[in-house]
This record gives structure tokens, C-alpha cells and sequence, in this order.
């Protein structure tokens, strides 16, 4: 199969995207986004979740968190470009919800292909947020949870937005499982989370009754993996474009020795090359999600091109905006650290660039001797 | 990856089947000699005599300045050079020599000057008749390029010109120049004025063409000696003082946002001569690392060459990426973001990948070209200092990110 030349983003996928936009910036800008989730910056409050559930409520009645699931099971099923340029302006605005996390469980379920799966899928398609939890203590993939007479036992790590969803999709003795958040036997003990916009927890199962979605958990969140990886550097895309434009506006008005930052070419010549990196992560990501939708075969490596590529974007992009608003910048009340917070937590989900551009290098060049 | 062709239109369509059908049967003889990589590094009579017959033959069956209006010598059609030119890509012909009259001669004229100037220029221009150089850069005036010193004074009708320009490629075979110089001494931007000057017909009565050296050792581009030139007023372009606008039309096109014009010229047709059947950019680099010893393995084995060489395929892919998307409106934000990073990808990542590429070689690195021991007949030592011809030509990459920060990003001017 071929890529459409113009990744096949249609007129349809754009209003999408702008309406997006402009409910996230309606609905909560910036300063409105820091007064709910920073109004504390004592650390032991940080394990509180931050967000605002009715207007989760009118996102999942637009329908977004129906839209990557497949028609079969009633959702929209639509292509992977369109998810992505949603996920571009939930990071543009760095918004509080389940979204990424309930896109992330939804393509691992659409590649179960089995009736309980489209059972949970029904359910998110009435309306339940989802949330993988597939990582053991060390972050590793891997059956941190046991099944004893068709119950669940153990405890998964790094659950993201747990506090904020109604499932989880768990990873145990190498199956797949849709458990109700509220089952009796879940407990949530939410993580000390750097990243304010988000919550994240262990999420511990003492003989919790599980509906099994999939005996072949390997195969399948393989398959879902470049959805997954394309996804969350979508995310990352958009909180870049919003840490550069908001650094150039700072450098604008900022006056030192009687010009403006943005004059001085040690300021300029950085948010250029900023700019730069985030321009080649969008093209890179639409080309994933392009792969994901017409060229299956080859969406592996594309979306490890986009993580690896975003990832080092994001850590740039992070690092120049804090250091360009100066003393500001270092302070708790510049709006700056939100971003700066979430892209640490972006780059760290899913694999890292080091961690992409290793499996790229086996494809591509091979194993090492 | 393959992209799918988006649908010519009917005209378009009866031309693309012009192109195949006449590259077909009109295959260009091939030569035994080494062409240069590109039109920039012509340095044989021989050799461009062969690339202007291709021009030439190319011109007269429709294929160059398709876009141009049939009164200046082109095929009178729209939207149809970038046809011509995936045709001729498409068919491995050899590359069209007259890059800088294509390139910035080309519009420029076209915008800037008379009916009857463009009548007598541009047919011979676009059929490679005429050669083309630019004279822009001088030894005081480079990233700064308006504070060129080359002077004419006015005297009756004729301007008589004295100054001196440098880095001028292809002045060796020009017949003529595109010429930014100063008219007025207290004006720095409005006392510029803009020229085409026939430097052939004046070498030896005004004119001194003396070759310049290039860190790899080889030549290809030049100084130029203007003492007591007396040229005609009807070769300037636009009004006196008006030469900077005409020089921003050139550095458009020359910079990569002119792509985006039209009419397009059909300048930028290259083909890229593989090295003895080897892979070019950076997958090249997996090649070379496989067959270089590195610690007892080979450096193909090594994590951290692993690790950048696959850095370099990211940026390669990217920038490609980026050139796709730029075509794809509804997925961009500001109309020249990308194509004006167009010049600092291309320059960059492949002085990269070969910097790279000498390191992966170890102390083989070392080897120049002359060197029958030299890893890959020592390309990439050769390829690494010509890649700042790249980053440093064009407008320095540093005036690039000038101009990206402030015409894209709203950063107030370091002018």
C-alpha cells in the first residue's frame, strides 16, 4: 500500500483538529490550566488529581474518544491522522484528561479482534475513560500481574491518569484483561507525579474478577505500539509549537540593554533551531500516522523515527523555554513549568529517543556483534 | 516509500506524456568523461560543452522555462516545469549547466527588466547558450551584502564600473552577469543598483576573471576585476536605487523560498552521479560501518555509532518528510516556515552524515582522495570540506536563522 502524498489529512480531519483547538483554548487557557492544577506547589500534594470532569464529559459527548474506535464496534474509525491532529492540540494546551490514555487502550483493543474486546470497546464508546496497565515497578513490560482461578493478583506501575478513569486494560500472565476501575479488589495509590497535567499510579488487584480481551498480549500491543508511540509525540508536537510561540512572545517584549531579547542572535538563532526540530517531529509524526493508516508494514519504523525525533525535540524545546523567561522562568508562577513537566513526562513514556533510535538500529543496521 | 502522484491536470497530462515520450526516444549520447557532481563545479570546457548540447536539446523540445511566456523564449504553458523536471529526474538525463541563470538570472530579468532586454537575454539563457554568473559577495561585503563597494558612476549615458567580486561560480564560461553594485555612496541600501553585464565581450577591456582556490583543492569559482567598465545604461534592471528589491527577488529564489513562485525555472535539475555504485546520504553510512574495523568489531557493532548514524537517518527523513508536508496545506502553520529551513537541512545534515562517515572510517579517515588506500576512494573527507561550501554560500547559515527568526517568528531585526 502507499502513502497519500498529502498523508491523507482531509478537510474533515482539520475542522476537527480547529475545533479542538478552540475548545481547549475556550474552555481553558493558560492561566485558567495553572490556577487548576498548580494552585499548590507543595509536593505531597501532588499526588492529588488535578482536572475537570465536566468538560471531560462534553469531549467524550463530541465524540473524540470515539474516534479512533472501529466502526465494527460502533465507534467512527477514523484514520490515525485525524487522532493524531487531536492529540496535537491536547498537548498544545497541555489539557487534564484520560484522552491519551483511552486513545492508547482503545487501539491496543481494536487489535485484539476478539468479541470481549469489542465488548470494552463499547464501552468506551458509551462514554468510559481507559487506561493501560502493562508496566511492572521498573517500567518494564511485563506480567507484574498474575491470573489464580481467573482472578487478578498484583500490582501495575506507571498507570497513566488512573485516578481519572472508569477501566483498566491489564497485562497479566501474558493476556489481556478490561477491569472496572471501581471492581471490588482495585486499588489506586496514586504516584508523587512530576507532570501536573496528569495523574499516574499503581494500580494493585487482590483476586479481582477480569473479563479476558486477548490470550496473546505480546502480539497484540505489538500492533498497537505505533499508534501508541505516534500518539504521545503527537502530544509532544503540539506542547512544543506552545513553548516556542510563548518564548518568542517573551523574547519580544522582554527589554535588555535597551532592546528586546529576541534581538540578541544567542536568543534568536536557539528558538530558530527549536522551530526546526519541531517541524521535523510534525512531519515525522504525520508520516507514522500516515504509515499507520495506508502502510502498515513500514509503521513500525516510522513511529520509532517520530518518539526518538519528538522526544529530543521535547527535551530542547523544554529546556530553551525555562532558560530564555530567565529568573521568571525558575519560578513557580511562570506558566512555563507546566510544559516543561509534561514533556519530561512525555519523553520518558513509551521509550525514550536513546531507547527508538536502538530498536531503529536493529532494524535497519542489525544486531550488534 | 512510494507517494502517489496527485492528478495532472488534462494540459498537464498531455505534457507528462511529451516528456516521457520524447526523453524515450531522445536519449542524450552518453560520455565516457567524469562529469563534476553538480553544474556549480564545472571546470573543463569540454565538460560543459557536452552539458550545454543537453540544455540545448532539452530547451528546443520544450523542456526548460515550459512556464515562461512564449515571447522571452519559453513554452508558454502554467504549472508545468516541475513536470519537465520529475521527467528528466525520472529519466537519469545528465544536469542542466546554466544553474545560476535558471535559478536567479532567470527571474529576476523576468520581474525586473525591459520587454526588449528580456527578449534578447532569456531565449539564450534557458537554452543554455549563454552561460550566467552572479556577482554579488565581495571581500567586504558577505553576510552583510549590502555594503558592496563596486561602484558605477554615471557619465552621460553610460555607467562606468570598478570594484571587485568574489566566489563567483561559472564566471570562467559566463557571458553574463547579474551585477549588485552602488550608485550613490550615501545610501547603504537605497544607493544600490542592479545590472546584467556581458562580462565575455569585456574580458581584457575592463574585465579579469582570475580562478579561485577551494579548501578540497579545486577550483570553480572565481574573483572578478572590474577597472574603468563602461556599459550601457539599458542593461540596468529596475530604477537607480531600487538594486536591493531587484537582489531580494534573486536571494528568493536562491534561498529556497523562490521554489514556491512562479514561474518555476527548471534550474534545480541535478543528477546525482552515484559514487561507483555506492549509496549516497546517510544509509550510506551503514555500509561504510560495516566494512570499518572499530575495537575489535566492526564500527557497525559500536552503540554509539549505531546511535548517531541513526540520528542522521531521522534528520534525513525529517527533512524529507518536511518537503512533503509543505505541499500539504492543511498541515501547516505559516506559508514559508518550511521552505525557508529548506537551505538548512540540506546543508547541514549531509556536512553531518559526512563528518560522521569520517570518523566511522578511523584513521582510514585520513586518506584523501589521492590515496589508493583511502576508505571509499576518500569521498567523505572530500565531501565534508566541500559541505561548508553549503552551509557558508547562499547567505551564511547564520543569516538564514536571521531571517527564519524574523520573517517567521516575529523577532525584531539584527539589522
Amino acid at each position: 500500500m502507499k502513502q497519500p502524498a498529502d498523508f491523507g489529512f482531509s478537510e474533515e480531519d482539520a475542522l476537527l483538529r480547529d475545533s479542538a483547538a478552540r475548545f481547549f483554548a475556550d474552555n481553558l487557557p493558560v492561566d485558567k490550566l495553572h490556577a487548576l492544577v498548580a494552585s499548590e506547589s507543595d509536593s505531597d500534594k501532588s499526588r492529588q488529581t488535578c482536572w475537570q470532569p465536566q468538560l471531560w464529559r462534553q469531549m467524550v459527548e463530541l465524540g473524540w474518544t470515539m474516534l479512533a474506535v472501529p466502526e465494527s464496534a460502533g465507534g467512527m474509525g477514523m484514520r490515525a491522522v485525524a487522532v493524531a491532529g487531536l492529540c496535537e492540540e491536547a498537548g498544545k494546551a497541555a489539557f487534564p484528561s484520560p484522552l491519551l490514555a483511552t486513545i492508547n487502550a482503545t487501539y491496543v483493543l481494536a487489535a485484539c479482534e476478539e468479541p470481549a474486546a469489542t465488548k470494552a470497546l463499547e464501552d468506551i464508546v458509551n462514554g468510559a475513560a481507559a487506561s493501560l496497565a502493562l508496566h511492572d515497578e521498573q517500567g518494564r513490560e511485563a506480567n507484574a500481574v498474575s491470573v489464580d482461578n481467573g482472578k487478578l493478583n498484583g500490582t501495575a506501575c506507571f498507570v497513566q491518569d488512573a485516578q481519572k478513569v472508569e477501566y483498566f486494560l491489564v497485562r497479566a500472565a501474558g493476556g489481556l484483561y478490561w477491569v472496572a476501575a471501581d471492581a471490588v479488589g482495585v486499588t489506586v495509590q496514586p504516584d508523587a507525579v512530576i507532570d501536573l497535567t496528569r495523574d499516574q499510579g499503581q494500580v494493585s488487584f487482590a483476586g479481582v474478577e477480569a473479563a479476558r480481551v486477548s490470550d496473546n498480549a505480546d502480539a497484540v500491543v505489538q500492533q498497537a505500539m505505533p499508534a501508541i508511540w505516534t500518539m504521545v509525540s503527537a502530544d509532544m508536537v503540539g506542547a512544543g509549537e506552545w513553548q516556542l510561540q510563548t518564548t518568542v512572545e517573551y523574547t519580544k517584549t522582554r527589554q535588555q540593554f535597551d532592546r528586546p531579547l529576541g534581538f540578541f542572535q544567542a536568543i534568536k538563532h536557539p528558538l530558530v533551531n527549536v522551530m526546526i526540530e519541531i517541524d521535523k517531529s510534525k512531519s515525522l509524526v504525520y508520516n507514522a500516522a500516515c504509515a499507520i493508516d495506508s502502510e502498515p508494514d513500514n509503521a513500525q519504523q516510522f513511529a520509532h523515527m517520530a518518539k526518538a525525533c519528538a522526544s529530543d525535540m521535547a527535551r530542547f524545546a523544554s529546556s530553551r523555554s525555562v532558560q530564555f523567561h530567565g529568573g521568571i522562568g525558575f519560578t513557580w508562577e511562570c506558566f512555563v513549568h507546566l510544559y516543561f513537566k509534561r514533556q519530561m513526562h512525555n519523553q520518558a513514556l513509551w521509550g525514550d529517543g536513546a531507547w527508538h533510535r536502538a530498536q531503529l538500529a536493529e532494524v535497519l543496521i542489525g544486531t550488534a556483534a | 516509500m512510494t507517494l502517489t502522484k496527485s492528478k495532472d491536470s488534462r494540459e498537464q497530462a498531455e505534457f507528462r506524456q511529451h516528456c516521457r515520450v520524447w526523453l524515450r526516444n531522445n536519449p542524450y549520447p552518453e560520455t565516457d568523461m567524469r562529469l563534476p557532481p553538480s553544474a556549480m563545479e564545472i571546470q573543463k570546457p569540454e565538460h560543459m560543452r557536452y552539458l550545454q548540447g543537453w540544455q540545448k536539446a532539452a530547451y528546443d523540445a520544450g523542456l526548460v522555462g515550459c512556464d515562461y511566456p512564449v515571447a522571452v523564449g519559453g513554452g508558454g504553458r502554467s504549472n508545468c516545469q516541475h513536470i519537465a523536471n520529475a521527467e528528466m529526474h525520472a529519466a537519469k538525463t545528465p544536469f542542466l549547466p546554466n544553474v545560476i541563470g535558471l535559478g536567479m538570472a532567470l527571474p529576476t530579468v523576468f520581474y525586473h527588466a525591459s520587454d526588449q532586454l528580456k527578449e534578447r537575454l532569456l531565449p539564450k539563457l534557458l537554452s543554455g547558450e549563454e552561460i550566467w554568473c552572479q556577482g554579488f559577495s565581495e571581500p567586504g561585503a558577505g553576510s552583510d551584502l549590502a555594503s558592496v563597494q563596486t561602484f558605477a558612476e554615471h557619465r552621460g549615458d553610460k555607467w562606468v564600473i570598478n570594484g571587485h567580486k568574489v566566489w563567483t561560480s561559472l564566471a570562467h564560461f559566463a557571458e553574463w552577469m547579474i551585477l549588485l553594485l552602488r550608485t550613490d555612496k550615501a545610501h547603504k541600501y537605497d544607493g544600490l543598483s542592479y545590472f546584467v553585464v556581458p562580462i565575455r565581450a569585456a574580458l581584457g577591456k575592463g574585465v579579469t576573471v582570475r580562478p579561485l582556490i577551494k579548501i578540497t583543492g579545486e577550483t570553480g569559482f572565481n574573483e572578478v576585476i572590474f577597472e574603468d567598465l563602461e556599459i550601457d545604461d539599458s542593461y540596468r534592471l529596475d530604477e537607480v536605487g531600487k538594486g536591493w528589491q531587484v537582489a531580494m527577488t534573486t536571494l528568493l529564489h536562491e534561498r529556497g523560498g523562490g521554489e514556491l513562485l512562479e514561474p518555476k525555472s527548471g534550474g534545480k535539475i541535478q543528477k546525482k552521479q552515484g559514487v561507483d555504485g555506492l549509496r549516497s546520504g546517510a544509509s550510506a553510512l551503514i555500509d561504510l560501518a560495516r566494512n570499518s574495523a572499530r575495537g575489535g568489531k566492526t564500527a557497525a557493532d559500536d552503540p554509539l555509532i549505531r546511535d548517531r548514524i541513526v540520528q542522521e537517518i531521522i534528520h534525513e527523513a525529517g527533512s524529507r518528510q518536511n518537503r512533503r508536508r509543505a505541499r500539504a496545506p492543511r498541515l501547516i502553520e505559516h506559508p514559508t516556515r518550511i521552505p525557508l529551513q529548506h537551505k538548512l537541512l540540506v546543508t547541514e545534515i549531509p556536512q553531518n552524515i559526512a563528518q560522521l562517515a569520517t570518523e566511522i572510517a578511523g584513521v582510514g579517515g585520513s586518506l584523501g582522495i589521492a590515496d589508493a588506500n583511502a576508505p571509499e576512494g576518500g569521498r567523505w573527507s572530500m565531501d565534508y570540506m566541500a559541505s561548508f561550501g553549503g552551509t557558508i554560500a547562499a547567505g551564511t547559515n547564520e543569516i538564514q536563522r536571521n531571517i527564519l527568526g524574523e520573517r517567521v517568528l516575529g523577532l525584531p531585526k539584527t539589522k
